[in-house]
This record gives C-alpha cells, sequence and structure tokens, in this order.
C-alpha cells in the first residue's frame, strides 16, 4: 500500500469517527467559557445516543430517508433536558459541579439501559436501517490528490460538524454574546456590574453544550455504532472533553483537536491492515489521546488556561 | 437546628429523595415500587447467603470511598479511583498467579502489590498538580481511561493472548471457610478485615499524625499552610499517593476476594465512581465512610435481586444512586430548607 493510498484510507475516516467528538468539544466550550465545568458530556451523549437510535427505529418507517435527521433534533432535546439538570445543580443549587456532572454521567447511562431494558426487554437495542448517507461533494472531489482524501464519500454529518464549528468560533468571538458568555465566564462579578445576567448567560450555555453533545451522541450511535447499549458512547464524552482542553477552549482548537483523537481513534481500528501502523501495539494509539491530554495540560505542549471562574459558583453580593 | 445536626441531615434526606424518585418512576414506567423495594430488601438481607455477599459487595466500596475520602479532606478530588482500582486489581492478580510462595509471603505481597499500582496511579495526577498546577480531575479521569486501556493490553500478553488470567494460587487468596460456612457458602472473604482495618488506618493518620494535621490544613487553607512554613507541594503528592494505595487496595479485594482472577473488561466497574457517592454521603469522614459503603454496597447487591423477583430492571438502583449524589452535591439547597423550616417553628 503506497503511502498516497493509506491517506485516502484514514483521513476520511479520521473525519469520520471526529464528527461526534466536534460537536461535543463545542458543546464544552460553551459551557466552560460561560464558567460551568460540564464532566456530564458523556452522559448528555449517551442520552442523545440513545434517544436517536430509538427514534430512528421507531420511526423509520414513517420518515424514511429523513429519519435520521429527524432524530438528530429529536436527540437535541432530550439531552437539551437533561443538561438543565446541570444547569439547576450548577448554577442555581450552588452544587460542585464537578459531582454534578459525575451524578449526570451515572443518571444517564442507569436511565438509557432502564428504558432500553423496559422497551426491548434486553440490554441492547436492534439495529438501525435508516444510516447517514455519503455523498461525493460536485467539484471540489475532482481536485487531484485532495479531492478523493478530504471530498468524496464524506458523510454530512462530518460537513454538519466543521460547518457548526464555524459557526461557534463566530458566535464566541465576534457576537455580542459571544462577548458577554466570555466575560460571565472570566469575571461574573464584573459582568454582573455591566447588567449581564450571570445565571442566565450560564443556564443558556449548558443548554447549548447539552444540544451539541445531543447531536453529538446521536450522529455517533446512527454513524458509528447503529445500535445502543451500554457500552456505546465508552468515553467518547471523556474524549470529547479532552478535545475542548487540548483545543484551549477555543472553538476551531477543539475542532482540531477532536480530528486528531478522530485520527487516533480511526488508527487503532484500520491500523492494524496497514503497513508499520500494524507494528505498533494497539494499547499505544488506545491511550493516545488521553496521554496528550495530560502533556497538554502539563504546559509541554503549550500552556492552556481555562476560562478563570470555571467552577466557581457566583454568589451576588459575595466578595 | 445545630451545624453537626443538618451535616447528617443532608444525606439522610438525600437518600431518601433517591429512593422517592426511584419510585416515582418505577410507578411511571408501570411497575410496582412496593414490589421492587421488597425485591431489593430481600436481596440484601433475604438469608444468610446473601447478606454474606452483601458484605462482600460492601467491601471494596469501603476502599473506594475511603480513597475518595481521604482526598477530599486534602482538598483534592480523585475521579481517579476507578482506574487506581483497575490497576490495583490487575497488581494483585499478576503476583496471583505469576509466582507460588507460603502464604504468609504471597498474601501480603500481592496485596501490597495492588497498593502500590494504585499508589503509583496517584502519584502521576499528584505530581502534575503539585509542579505545574495542572488540576487533579482531568487527569485523573484521563489515568482512568489509560488503566483501562493498559491492563486490557497487559490480561491480553500474560494470558498468552485470551480474555482473563489463569486463577491466582490459594497461597494468595483472601477465600475464609470460616466466613463461608458462616453464610452459606457467599464469597465473602477476609478483605472486609482488611477494609475496616483500613478505615481505622484513615482515621489514625488524619487525627493522630502530624501528617495528617497537616493534610488537613493544606485542604483547609493552602496560603495558610505554606505560611505555617508546610511543604505543600509534598503534602499533596502524599495525599494522592495515599488516596491511590487505598483505591489499589480495593482492586485487591476483587482479585484476591470475589473473583480470585482479572479479566479484560470493556468499560468500567463503576466502584470508583460509585466511591465518589460513598464518601460524599460519608461526609469524608472514615466513620461516615462505612455508613456510605454499607448503603451502596447493600443498594447495588441487592438490585441484582429485582430482575428475577419483580421483573424490574436492576439499572433502577442506579438512577436511584445517581440522583442521591445530585441531592447530596446539592446540599446547599436542602440547608436553606432546613434553615427556614426550623425557623419557621422559632416563629411559632
Amino acid at each position: 500500500m503506497s503511502f498516497l493510498e493509506v491517506l485516502y484510507f484514514i483521513v476520511p475516516s479520521a473525519i469520520f469517527y471526529a464528527a461526534p467528538l466536534i460537536l461535543t468539544a463545542i458543546g464544552g466550550v460553551f459551557s466552560e467559557r460561560s464558567g460551568v465545568i460540564n464532566i456530564g458530556l458523556e452522559g448528555l451523549m449517551v442520552i442523545g445516543a440513545f434517544v436517536g437510535i430509538l427514534f430512528n427505529l421507531f420511526y423509520a418507517d414513517t420518515f424514511g430517508n429523513a429519519t435520521p435527521w429527524l432524530a438528530l433534533v429529536a436527540a437535541m432535546i432530550a439531552a437539551l433536558l437533561l443538561s438543565l439538570v446541570h444547569a439547576v445543580a450548577s448554577i442555581s443549587f450552588r452544587a460542585d459541579q464537578t459531582v454534578s456532572g459525575v451524578a449526570i454521567n451515572l443518571l444517564a447511562i442507569a436511565l438509557a439501559i432502564y428504558l432500553v431494558k423496559k422497551i426491548f426487554g434486553k440490554g441492547q437495542t436492534d439495529f438501525i436501517t435508516e444510516r447517514f448517507g455519503r455523498y461525493d461533494i460536485p467539484v471540489l472531489s475532482d481536485i487531484p490528490v485532495i479531492g478523493p482524501m478530504f471530498f468524496s464519500s464524506v458523510y454530512n454529518t462530518s460537513i454538519l460538524a466543521i460547518a457548526i464549528a464555524i459557526l461557534a468560533w463566530f458566535v464566541i468571538y465576534k457576537t455580542p454574546f459571544g462577548l458577554r458568555l466570555r466575560s460571565v465566564g472570566e469575571h461574573p462579578m464584573a459582568a454582573d456590574t455591566m447588567g449581564i445576567n450571570v445565571a442566565r448567560m450560564r443556564y443558556v450555555a449548558v443548554m447549548i453544550s447539552g444540544a451539541l453533545a445531543g447531536i453529538g451522541g446521536a450522529i455517533y450511535a446512527q454513524t458509528i455504532s447503529g445500535d445502543f447499549g451500554h457500552a456505546t458512547i465508552n468515553g467518547q464524552g471523556f474524549m470529547a472533553l479532552a478535545a475542548m482542553i487540548f483545543g484551549k477552549w477555543h472553538p476551531l482548537g477543539a475542532m482540531g483537536a477532536a480530528l486528531f483523537f478522530g485520527f487516533a481513534q480511526s488508527l487503532s481500528i484500520v491500523g492494524p491492515s496497514i503497513p508499520y501502523i500494524q507494528d505498533i501495539p494497539n494499547v499505544f494509539l488506545l491511550i493516545l489521546p488521553y496521554v496528550l491530554t495530560i502533556l497538554a495540560l502539563a504546559g509541554f505542549i503549550g500552556r492552556a488556561n481555562a476560562p478563570k471562574a470555571n467552577g466557581i459558583p457566583y454568589i451576588k453580593g459575595q466578595r | 437546628m445545630s451545624i453537626r445536626a443538618t451535616n447528617i441531615l443532608v444525606p439522610v434526606i438525600s437518600v431518601i429523595l433517591g429512593l422517592l424518585v426511584g419510585a416515582i418512576i418505577m410507578l411511571i414506567s408501570g411497575y410496582n415500587p412496593v414490589i421492587g423495594y421488597a425485591a431489593l430488601w430481600n436481596g440484601i438481607f433475604g438469608d444468610m447467603y446473601t447478606i454474606g455477599e452483601t458484605l462482600r459487595q460492601i467491601t471494596p466500596y469501603l476502599l473506594a470511598g475511603l480513597a475518595v475520602a481521604f482526598a477530599f479532606r486534602s482538598g483534592l478530588f480523585n475521579i481517579g479511583v476507578e482506574g487506581q482500582l483497575i490497576v490495583g486489581w490487575f497488581a494483585a492478580a499478576y503476583v496471583g498467579v505469576a509466582v507460588e510462595l507460603p502464604k504468609i509471603i504471597h498474601l501480603p505481597l500481592a496485596i501490597l502489590a495492588a497498593a502500590a499500582a494504585g499508589a503509583l496511579w496517584g502519584f502521576v495526577p499528584g505530581l502534575l498538580k503539585a509542579k505545574f498546577h495542572v488540576h487533579e480531575v482531568i487527569v485523573t479521569i484521563m489515568m482512568n481511561y489509560i488503566a483501562l486501556h493498559v491492563t486490557n493490553a497487559l490480561i491480553k500478553t500474560v494470558s498468552g493472548g485470551g480474555d482473563r488470567t489463569e486463577s491466582i494460587f490459594a497461597s494468595a487468596s483472601l477465600r475464609s471457610e470460616f466466613f463461608q460456612n458462616l453464610t452459606e457458602f457467599s464469597r465473602l472473604h477476609y478483605g472486609i478485615i482488611i477494609a475496616l482495618l483500613m478505615v481505622g488506618v484513615m482515621w489514625f493518620i488524619l487525627e493522630k499524625t502530624t501528617l495528617g494535621f497537616e493534610l488537613k490544613a493544606v485542604g483547609f487553607n493552602q496560603n495558610a499552610s505554606k505560611y505555617a512554613g508546610m511543604n505543600v507541594n509534598k503534602n499533596i503528592i502524599l495525599a494522592m499517593v495515599i488516596s491511590g494505595a487505598f483505591a489499589g487496595l480495593g482492586g485487591a479485594m476483587e482479585a484476591l476476594g470475589t473473583f480470585e482472577y482479572v479479566s479484560s473488561k470493556a468499560g468500567f466497574t463503576g466502584i470508583g465512581f460509585d466511591g465518589i457517592a460513598v464518601a460524599l454521603l460519608g461526609m469524608n469522614t472514615p466513620l461516615g465512610v462505612i455508613f456510605g459503603a454499607t448503603l451502596f454496597g447493600s443498594l447495588k447487591y441487592g438490585a441484582l435481586n429485582m430482575p428475577n423477583a419483580a421483573g424490574i430492571p436492576l439499572e433502577i438502583v442506579e438512577i436511584v444512586i445517581a440522583v442521591i449524589i445530585f441531592f447530596v452535591a446539592s446540599g446547599y439547597v436542602i440547608r436553606l430548607f432546613l434553615l427556614r423550616a426550623a425557623k419557621k417553628k422559632e416563629a411559632k
């Protein structure tokens, strides 16, 4: 296999694996930029995956081709509702945000499996029939070398993920809403003094993170796994959290990191059929994203600074 | 109402709310909560066998809870207990199968190996926190996944490509004929004694040693501790190492007591994450951990009876546990509520 052939093999698969990570990591960026740590991303993805699969199975006959897209909407709404629980706990109830996030993760997987067992009478759902399609992007896919690598047989979910990343960058850095969001995460008291409703901004941010993580989970379930069980979203949410940190709390950085992690994930799966890479023990590829995140945090790959007020409940009138 | 009373009331109310939410979910999904909770109760206290198994289930929770609580007391949040427990599990099982020695050497060696492995897994986030000010929460989460993948790969190597190791030699086993005869041949093992001993050790370290005093001081206020001449960095690392050692011992309980082997895992055991709940419920005190672990160990083991006896998916108990954690974390609101209720009483 030539080098170029290997690239044609890996790059599309990396982008394919990265799509759910990109969306979820961007969700994390919104939440943490507003000052709310969201370790619950994993749980939000689980609910997204569960509802996505459920919707797909139940309504595939009714909606046909449109089913996966409508399933994304259903998953988004479900995860948004679950994220409200985290918002209420960490913003209104002043709970420890990390603990609340852990509770969200436990709750989501337990609730999803409980319902799966109740509905299907077994620990796993059936496989879905309606899946996302792949497309050759006109004109662009005809470009030599780059065309087949990036623009042929692309999942439209990958395009959606990249589009949302760019949109998120625009919203966070180029709009008044984004400015307020960041100010609330850096110095909530100053923001409050300027008349910004800190609690409301944080609620909105957590809900956005829930919505995006829900879509991410549903995409993962409907493109990669095809069904839902307890191991479907096995650490994808934490991987997204890692991507967010690795990307230094910046939407495009998070996207880049997610693409890289997607690359690592696809390597660990397609690696055994690629020369040289098949000689590397699989475990190194599996732990690569996590090790890199630790190194990034330790400052070996450039300092990453979290938003200053991240994790601190804002209590009005307290200095 | 005194602070002490509210401190005890918050977890109690959280548990009640958790059970209530569980009952509501059972009702909505068409199950009878009374039958469900009866099945849970019988699953915990049904006969001597189930009581033995419940106690066995409590054992690793005791150690996971201690690990989280110990780190908490030093102002650190160790979410990595899960990973530390997994490496401890592997290390103990590995020593158990790799060599055959007289019991008096073999068993302590296997236990120590588990503690050392857990301590190593706690040392990394401790070191990074102390030297580079990296938040331990993220590092420990990442270390969990590294532990999972690395042990899976090691199990494959050790077992020659298989999914589990051989069973450990009897000389490394915690199995107890005395307990087995007492409890109709449940898998209850001597580990529970080690776990309770460790509760004592944690109490002793925190309350009776200089180290414990310093750890608590660092937990309360780092700057003041530094000003008082304490080596804050050393204390952070030490706290994570000791916490990791407790967690590793939790793994040894599974490796040497319950299963007597280690198998590769598709996902986490969940014991480490539940340890967070155990510690929170126990207000991070050694005695509290006993209560927390008893509650969670009982719920977890009792839940196994629910699908058979009542046809209810056992995940209902996981939901209850999550809700309990949620309310304990939101203790502020419960305190507020209690305060208002107390004021109303006074006004009357």
